[in-house]
């Protein structure tokens, strides 16, 4: 009987079919593509459930061991794949905890769908068991937000859901469905949304500012190219790669932007930001052309606004106009996909090598060595640095990993350190710094990438704001490598106690349980290290394992991460240590 | 920057939570919205909230880019008062005594351009439409005989320049 219905569907997809509200989510989002989800079941959204224990075989159910990481992987999925991730909640405190991992997608512009169960429709408003306000809660936090409570109304809504989270700047969506929807039956079709009239999702290039742009960076003479997610969202990789190339462009990313171009193309000058690289942050008030390219000018990355790059013309490309002059004026600006723009730009633009400015970076790169990358890659010093693990990493994968970090010290180091060679390889959580991101996020990136390598790097703090999925990971076998880097502290906060506020270590220390126990409990393969010489061997052995691993590094307790722009200050008055 | 007063008119989908959704946006913003009006507008089944603010230009950009954001926005538009026709109505309920009693109350009814809604045997109720000062005059002439109940509506405006709606939607419409 189920595969008849279901080959119904897919021959025909006009004819309609009487069905429950729940079965026709699970053919949505088979129609939309999804064969993995992630969730954790409840009272009001058990019809669901039902269904999807009949379709295991074609939807893919992983149970979280909370919501938040059911987000968080949902996250690492999209990030990886380019789709759209799904994650699965119930009423009350279950649509609650979904909230973080959303603000985390609004901000981080990751397209996810959330799909919560609802009290029934009769019980709305009436304080119900597990009723909350979820629409309300979470539309600061979305995209866009639908309740549902008639299950004719499902099908548009799910296919405008999706349509929404994957078009344009992709964001998250929430859709509530109210537990009668889920058991009513009626005649179900689908359609894909190819619009909706109130929203424009791909603004169409203005051929003026294009001319106006390539003018100005033909007129450069010392072009500067700022790169964010935006190049990653919108699959614009090599058209970036060409116009570096062409017009002999320096490259520098921020952290959303990292691995959307080759670490060691010549041109990649490094990142930009408060712990970004010495020679991009300070010549962002050298350069003369100032060229970003889908990115949002956020505050880690701007430092002080007042003092931020205004001696140069600024050229911001970019899919969503409310991002045009929000944070920094743009002389001119250009509206669409990066893919689109860059390439209308590319002929237009006049082939050039700037190499006196290059050697600038050059020399400045120099200086940052010497000074911080030397002392942190190659230490002298007795304790393990995290960043000698996260080049015993580069080395061991050949730059081939997927890394996703957490938040905080870890985080940095990573970004600065890590070296790819594919787009979509870097996946942290930027704009919110959500604690706890990575070994969900982990999770998601593993099972949308299984032919590759993913390596979750994450501090001793966020490891235990979500540490349950060990439970998610022990149950489907994920073979996921986890290194967590030990300072027995929260150790950005602490770095930021002792740079500025002389050294009072407020509930900045942590007594940590033995991390390798706990994950043997779990039958993960566990080990901890605390000297150099144990470092490259046991990367190897970590890396060559077919299942999950758990190496815990028990490094430096109070390094700090340098460069450092201060909080406020400007990106010329970059800190060295 | 210096600080004005801003009327934001939005032009949307009719759908349940986008008041919610745009007020966020001021929330957000820690900015105050000093009257809102929500009603239909020159378009079929297009809504159009008119919003004011007191803030600086930056931020009403922001918020503007911000609202129109949203997927069943169609279009915004920020306006300062000198280029916008503007108004807002007032109802002052008031004890039918005084009507009789209190000659004056005649001269201001008069001099206001107000109408009188409804006379019963307890109350009349007063109608007036007008700027912002011309309602708060009227209230400040009234107050000393008693008002009863008094309510004023949100700020309705029209641009003296086009809003182009009509043209956009085509533009969409898919």
């Amino acid at each position: 009987m189920e595969t008849l219905k279901k080959e119904k569907i897919e021959s025909k997809k006009k004819e309609t079919l009487r069905i429950s509200g729940a079965e026709a989510i699970i053919h949505c989002l088979l129609a939309e593509g999804v064969d993995l989800i992630y969730g954790y079941p409840g009272g009001a959204i058990m019809p669901l459930y039902d269904e999807l224990y009949k379709f295991q075989d074609k939807l893919t159910h992983i149970l979280t061991r909370h919501e938040q990481g059911a987000t968080h992987a949902a996250q690492g999925y999209a990030r990886v794949t380019g789709k759209v991730g799904v994650a699965v909640a119930t009423s009350g405190p279950g649509a609650t905890n979904l909230v973080t991992g959303l603000a985390d997608a609004q901000i981080d512009s990751t397209p996810m769908v959330c799909i919560t169960g609802q009290v029934p429709r009769e019980l709305l408003g009436s304080d119900a068991f597990q009723e909350t306000d979820i629409i309300g809660i979470s539309t600061p936090v979305t995209k866009w937000n639908c309740q549902v409570t008639k299950a004719s109304e499902i099908p548009e809504v799910l296919a405008k859901a999706f349509y929404i989270a994957r078009s344009g700047r992709p964001g998250p969506v929430l859709v509530d469905i109210t537990k009668n929807a889920q058991f009513e039956e009626f005649d179900f079709t689908y359609e894909h949304c190819k619009g909706v009239r109130s929203y424009n999702p791909y603004p169409k290039p203005d051929p003026k500012s294009i001319i106006s742009a390539a003018e100005l960076i033909n007129s450069a003479k010392k072009p500067l190219i700022v790169f964010g997610q935006g190049v990653i969202l919108g699959e614009a990789e090599e058209q970036l790669k060409a116009l570096v190339e062409k017009a002999g462009i320096p490259a520098a990313w921020t952290i959303l932007g990292l691995s959307a171009m080759d670490t060691d193309h010549p041109l990649n000058v490094g990142m930009v930001g408060m712990h970004g690289n010495y020679a991009p942050n300070v010549l962002t008030n050298e350069c003369d052309v100032f060229i970003a390219i889908g990115m949002r000018f956020d505050d880690r990355v701007t430092g002080s606004l007042a003092t931020y790059a205004k001696q140069a013309k600024v050229i911001h490309f970019d899919i969503d106009p409310a991002e045009i002059n929000k944070n920094v004026k743009a002389d001119v600006a250009v509206l669409g996909n990066a893919k689109d723009t860059l390439g209308l730009i590319l002929p237009l633009v006049n082939p050039n090598k700037h190499e006196e400015w290059h050697n600038i970076f050059k020399e400045k790169y120099e200086i940052e060595f010497e000074q911080v990358i030397k002392n942190d890659v190659h230490p002298t010093k007795e304790k393990l640095t995290m960043a000698e693990v996260i080049e015993e990493i580069n080395l061991a994968s050949g730059h081939k990993a997927i890394i996703v970090s957490d938040v905080g010290q870890h985080q940095m180091i990573a970004c600065r350190y890590a070296k790819f060679k594919q787009s979509k390889s870097n996946v942290t959580s930027g704009g919110l710094g959500t604690m706890g991101f990575a070994l969900p996020a982990a999770i998601g990136a593993k099972m949308g990438a299984m032919d590759r390598e993913v390596v979750a790097i994450i501090g001793d703090g966020g490891y235990q704001m979500t540490i349950q999925e060990l439970g998610t990971i022990f149950q489907n076998k994920t073979p996921v490598k986890i290194v967590v880097l030990n300072n027995d502290h929260l150790g950005m906060v602490r770095q930021w106690q002792e740079l500025f506020f002389e050294s009072r270590y407020a509930s900045t220390v942590m007594v940590n349980p033995d991390f390798v126990k706990i994950a043997e409990g779990y039958s993960i393969q566990a080990k901890r290290i605390s000297e150099r010489k144990d470092l490259k061997a046991t990367i190897q052995e970590m890396l060559a394992s077919k299942d999950a691993y758990f190496l815990e590094v028990c490094v430096e307790k109070e390094d700090n991460v340098f460069p450092m722009v201060p909080s406020g200050a400007s990106v010329s008055d970059i800190r060295l240590k | 920057m210096e600080k004005k007063w801003f009327t934001i008119s939005v032009y949307s989908e009719n759908s349940v939570g986008l008041l919610n959704r745009i007020s966020g946006i001021f929330l957000k913003r820690h900015i105050n919205i000093e009257s809102l009006n929500v009603s239909k507008s020159e378009i079929d089944n297009v809504s159009k909230f008119t919003i004011v603010v007191y803030t600086t230009e930056d931020w009403v950009r922001n918020i503007v880019g911000q609202v129109e954001k949203q997927i069943e926005v169609i279009k915004t538009f920020y306006h300062t008062d000198e280029e916008i026709i503007y108004q807002e109505s007032a109802l002052f309920k008031i004890d039918s005594s005084l009507l009789f009693d209190e000659r004056n109350i005649q001269n201001i009814i008069k001099e206001s351009n107000s109408q009188i809604v409804t006379v019963s045997r307890d109350f009349f109720v007063l109608a007036k439409s007008g700027r912002r000062n011309e309602i708060d005059d009227m209230y400040q002439q009234l107050k000393p005989y008693g008002i009863m109940q008094f309510v004023r509506s949100g700020r309705i405006a029209v641009s003296k320049s086009e809003m182009q709606i009509s043209a956009l939607l085509k533009e969409f419409n898919l």
